[in-house]
């Protein structure tokens, strides 16, 4: 029994960081209506600037943190300004291959600036373990989930409650009508692109210590949080975030007991949940249609 | 009487078809203007050619000032353009909708909403409910208490009758001319309903084609003989 809790525990761990790269999924969704196949090589770059900044320049752990935040939040946005905003006028298609594009490329200049060797980055928590009620949980896995479920709540207060976050839902909802109401509706889906990368910077850096730093360390991540965001519902961020939970705890009992499924057989299974969510519940959990009437 | 919207020779196309043929109108200091005519004649394309979402030449001055810019800069310069179809956002709520309203203006808005809900007594038990779900007239008048937010200068109204009932029609009217009596809201609502129209505006246009066909004021529009004939209906 204790075993199934860690396990448990553990895999709301991972679960946190697909919820939190399935989150930037979803903002650039609603921003921009298309799945950015690159958040998870932009993710990793931030996570290389984290790792550049802690062990080449000697800064501490938090500011070094702070500074690859701001820097991933500007860079989402000058993506957006520089290589989607062109293209964001036409077919869905267009945007989806540039980020395809980007994905090559930004995958590429990680291995050109930084080699393809390993790295490994600290994690900010303490590697001990605390005993809960007998049960031995990691103190990185509990700031794990406490890191992704705070950010989450940070971000939705910020939908909620403040005017820059009114203005972005309008801006992704309803741009002709935001517009009209004085909402600088480029600028906004910059912003809910700048968010987005800062959030996979998070996630980034969650997983770093737990695996190592490679230009693919993100990549069987974003298939996890496409899996996430599409068993949540693709425009709900709510539903990306229990999604990522829900599915880091599956795919970790699957893992734990059942024997055939294992370590390597993790990613099919997630695999399986897209197609099984698609098939039968193409809007995900929390889902949402729209309601209007006329 | 001053005015405060002006356009003169002002075009507008969209692609090859020329819409707007050079219309020279004008909005004074609290006066509600209409803008009648028949479908494509080109109501609309002049209400968006002042807010900016159509490609457009010409002079367009408020209160004086050359306007120009997106539909952006034209908002912050004072006027709400309340679009044909319902603008609201339907995914959002109707507080929301209002804080919407107001976000080209600075600091509080509390006062605003309590002065939106005594206009409409509705909005503020109805302030969590998604906007989509409301009715045709309750999200016309939710359009309507949105442009409001803004204290706009000039308010620009596309089609406020449009499916709606009679009865409802009459209401966001009564409001619309109210608003001009307490408030000295000036206004500029284009029409297919021309009596209706023609009864609460001071002055009207008539495009056909994209020019100005006859302007006066709405009793003399109503003894117009063609005019009657053709919008009138008698």
């Amino acid at each position: 029994m204790a075993n199934f809790f860690q396990q448990v525990v553990s895999g709301l761990a991972s679960g946190g960081i697909y919820g939190a790269l399935a989150l930037a999924l979803v903002l650039i969704h609603r921003a921009t209506g298309v799945i950015n196949f690159a958040q998870g090589e932009m993710a990793t770059f931030s996570t290389y600037i984290l790792w550049t900044l802690t062990q080449n320049h000697g800064w501490p752990y938090w500011p070094a943190l702070a500074f690859t935040l701001a820097v991933s939040f500007a860079g989402g946005f000058g993506v957006h300004q520089v290589v989607v905003r062109p293209v964001e006028r036409g077919s869905v298609l267009r945007v989806v291959i540039v980020t395809i594009g980007l994905l090559l490329l930004l995958n590429g200049a990680m291995t050109w600036i930084w080699s393809g060797e390993v790295r490994s980055v600290h994690s900010p928590f303490p590697t001990r373990t605390i005993d809960v009620g007998g049960v031995a949980i990691s103190i990185q896995d509990l700031g794990t989930i406490g890191v992704s479920i705070g950010v989450v709540i940070l971000l939705g207060l910020f939908f909620r409650f403040t005017k820059v976050g009114l203005a972005l839902r309008a801006a992704a909802t309803n741009p002709a009508e935001a517009r009209l109401v004085g909402v600088r509706v480029p600028l906004m889906l910059g912003v809910g692109w700048g968010l987005a990368t800062m959030l996979g910077a998070i996630a980034g850096a969650l997983t770093a210590p737990t695996v190592f730093l490679d230009p693919n360390m993100m990549q069987a991540v974003l298939i996890y949080a496409f899996a996430a965001a599409v068993l949540g519902g693709i425009d709900s961020p709510v539903g990306a975030v229990v999604g990522g939970l829900l599915l880091g705890v599956a795919l970790n009992l699957l893992g734990t007991y059942i024997d055939f499924v294992g370590a390597d057989l993790r990613l099919p299974a997630a695999l399986a949940v897209i197609l099984a969510v698609l098939l039968f519940r193409p809007a995900g959990l929390f889902g949402q249609r729209v309601v209007r009437r006329v | 009487m001053t005015a405060l919207l002006e356009l003169e020779g002002v075009e507008a196309r969209y692609g090859q078809v020329r819409a707007l043929r050079g219309i020279t109108l004008e909005v004074g200091e609290g006066e509600i203007v209409a803008v009648l005519g028949a479908n494509g004649a080109g109501k609309t394309t002049t209400l968006r050619a002042v807010s900016g979402t159509v490609r457009r030449s010409g002079a367009i001055r408020l209160a004086g000032r050359a306007l120009g810019g997106g539909p952006e800069a034209v908002a912050k310069a004072g006027i709400a353009h309340v679009p044909e179809g319902r603008g609201t956002f339907a995914e959002l709520t109707v507080t929301e909708n209002l804080r919407l309203g107001a976000y080209t203006r600075r600091g509080k808005i509390d006062t605003d909403v309590e002065r939106m809900a005594a206009w409409f007594p509705w909005l503020t038990e109805r302030g969590d409910q998604q906007a989509g779900t409301l009715s045709g007239g309750e999200q016309q008048m939710l359009a309507l208490a949105r442009a409001l937010m803004s204290r706009p200068k000039l308010l620009m109204l596309d089609e406020p009758s449009l499916g709606l009932a009679p009865l409802v029609v009459r209401e966001i009217f009564r409001i619309v001319r109210e608003l001009n009596e307490q408030e000295g809201l000036a206004v500029l609502v284009v029409e297919q309903d021309a009596r209706i129209a023609l009864a609460v505006a001071e002055r009207a246009y008539v495009l056909e084609v994209g020019e100005v066909a006859v302007a006066g004021t709405s009793a003399d529009l109503r003894e117009n003989e063609s005019v009657r004939r053709s919008y009138l209906g008698y």
